[in-house]
């Protein structure tokens, strides 16, 4: 398991780490125009000298690798610039908004999985049933329908005709816990509706498979009930496979908060890279980008790591 | 005779096609449908899509239109319209792009092997993991909004899918006997991968491609959605959803069907594009019929 592990932090992941820094490093040199103008703003009225002065105290006028390396090692020590516009640190930007993506994330996790689980389940065991074709076409549209289009329909829906929850703002956990909930129950939907969808499908076809094998047939024949075979030893197993397609997917999730947090208006991660998109504040989507996908990086990493755990026999290969 | 004959087997054929597939024949005929509609925009919408009418603001379905106007006093269904066309144009566009690059670079990194190909897939394990929107965020903050802007994230996006499918089949087709055998009598080695190897590539790049397409319909709204995307007061059925968000209480239509048709959309390519699947993978085909 060990070996395995650091085999792939060798050859796949650090390569990657490596790539995304480069990629997020050289996206922002090629910017139309020199980082200067960019400090600047429009207002600057400077002279060549001090602008050479600006660049040198920067560090500009070294050669481009020298600059990677630099930035590079202030990245490791967590050092990833200061924002434009508010000159705080970028990385104290990224941990305030933090919690509310992370909240997010892990609640729309949970709400799929509480949904998709017994759905699945539902629908292998009574396969073609009713229960079955209804779930069935819940996880097509599930999988077809983009989150940012549930998320509307959501809150054309509440706003228009059903005002129980508030369909914009975020109450932190700290200041009020039912409101808080109150107040990522529609964007926790509208982020977990494609992941309950594939863990329902998932799940419904590995139930499907294990119930086809001989030891269930030996299970029943021993005279155990319905109910104990589906659930001790079938649902059991087939939660398997299911696990690692949730680890993959959380990472996923977090780029989808990125858009759903801008439709709830919450104060999350995404929503700061996006301001800082139109605010042209560099430092700050040069950080959001890299934090997020280092991340989504990890994340595939634990669930390599839980895949080996659960499964014996990836550890061998 | 054998006209007949053909004609009889390709009647039948049509009949299995529907028999067995009937959703994604249902689904395709939607498609094709939608596909017209886009194109004859300009003959079918009842309105201008882009100049504003101040005066026909927030009007409802019974007023004004079959389908209401938004928020500047624009027809939704023409904006639907040439919205439709504007999402299957650069999606469209964007996976061929993303096709031939994928390919290319799928066949060389699957058929050079070694560094290249350690090479090549690293880079693309970078592009795969960046979550979409976040790839198109860096280049809009390079390069503007923009259709530009948004082509180049799509490609960038899905060129390491292209890459991945084709480079496994093509390590799948490259240990086959004709291949060798083609090697062995001294073929070049750009012969035997247009002759050899890329005709049993067609069809999985082919599944891919319709596959790719909603996924690339969906990022251009979703951009567009977030004002990365289509400029104002260019159509678009992302940007569509959020301009008129301000008047979502009073005109809701002008929000509802553009989702609606933005829905319908990706679920009829999803479907035509499963079917496809079925039809063209061997594995999935030998399993239902033959």
């Amino acid at each position: 398991m060990v070996s395995f592990l650091a085999r792939r932090l060798i050859t796949v992941v650090l390569p990657t780490l490596f790539g995304i820094s480069i990629l997020v490093f050289g996206a922002i040199h090629l910017i139309p125009g020199s980082f200067v103008d960019v400090m600047l703003g429009l207002s600057a009225d400077v002279s060549v000298e001090q602008r050479e002065q600006i660049a040198a105290s920067y560090g500009l006028d070294d050669p481009l690798p020298v600059q990677y390396l630099r930035w590079l090692g202030d990245v490791v020590q967590g050092n990833l610039g200061e924002s434009l516009r508010t000159g705080e640190p970028v990385l104290g930007e990224i941990v305030g908004r933090l919690p509310a993506t992370l909240e997010l994330t892990l609640l729309a996790t949970l709400v799929s999985l509480i949904i998709a689980i017994p759905a699945g389940i539902l629908a292998a065991v009574y396969r073609g049933g009713v229960v079955d074709v209804v779930l069935r076409v819940f996880g097509l549209l599930g999988l077809s329908i983009p989150n940012f289009l549930i998320g509307t329909f959501l809150v054309l829906l509440v706003s228009t005709r059903w005002p129980i929850l508030p369909t914009t703002g975020y109450v932190p956990l700290t200041e009020d816990i039912v409101g808080n909930l109150k107040s990522l129950a529609l964007p926790a939907i509208s982020l977990g509706a494609l992941l309950a969808a594939s863990v329902m499908r998932m799940m419904r076809s590995a139930v499907l498979e294990e119930l086809g094998k001989e030891y269930l047939m030996v299970a029943r024949a021993k005279g155990l009930s319905g109910r104990v075979v589906v659930m001790r030893h079938a649902v059991r197993n087939a939660l398997v496979p299911v696990i690692t397609v949730v680890g993959i997917q959380t990472g996923y999730l977090l780029g989808g908060t990125v858009i759903v947090e801008q439709i709830f208006a919450i104060p999350g991660i995404g929503r700061l890279a996006l301001d800082a998109v139109s605010q042209r504040d560099y430092p700050v989507v040069q950080g959001t980008t890299l934090f997020i996908a280092v991340a989504f990086v990890m994340m595939n990493v634990l669930a390599d790591v839980v895949y080996g755990l659960v499964d014996p026999r990836i550890r061998v290969r | 005779m054998g006209e007949i004959r053909r004609g009889r087997n390709r009647g039948r054929a049509a009949r299995a096609l529907v028999r067995h597939h009937f959703t994604g024949v249902v689904a395709g005929g939607v498609l094709v449908a939608i596909i017209l509609a886009a194109l004859l925009a300009p003959l079918l919408a009842p309105g201008d899509p882009i100049d504003m009418a101040p005066l026909d603001r927030l009007q409802s379905p019974g007023e004004a239109g079959w389908l209401g106007t938004d928020v500047f006093g624009r027809d939704v269904l023409s904006r639907i319209l040439y919205g439709t066309r504007i999402s299957l144009a650069i999606g469209g566009a964007s996976v061929i792009f993303a096709a031939l690059l994928g390919t290319t670079l799928g066949l060389i990194s699957g058929y050079a092997r070694g560094w290249r190909d350690y090479a090549i897939m690293r880079v693309m394990d970078v592009l795969f993991s960046f979550p979409s929107i976040l790839l198109a965020i860096l280049i809009v903050s390079i390069n503007g909004a923009g259709f530009v802007s948004i082509m180049l994230a799509i490609v960038l996006i899905q060129t390491p899918i292209f890459a991945r499918v084709v480079r496994s089949a093509v390590l799948v087709v490259s240990e086959v006997d004709y291949v060798q055998a083609a090697e062995a009598l001294g073929a070049s080695t750009s012969r035997i991968l247009v002759r050899h190897i890329l005709p049993n590539v067609m069809a999985p790049m082919l599944v891919q491609v319709a596959l790719s397409i909603s996924g690339a319909v969906v990022i251009e709204a979703a951009l567009s959605y977030l004002g990365l995307g289509a400029v104002p007061p260019t159509p678009s059925l992302g940007s569509m959803l959020s301009e008129n968000r301000v008047a979502m209480e009073q005109a809701p239509w002008a929000i509802f069907f553009p989702g609606v048709a933005l829905g319908l959309l990706v679920l009829t390519i999803n479907l035509f594009g499963d079917t496809v699947r079925d039809l063209l993978d061997p594995r999935v085909r030998s399993a239902t019929s033959v």
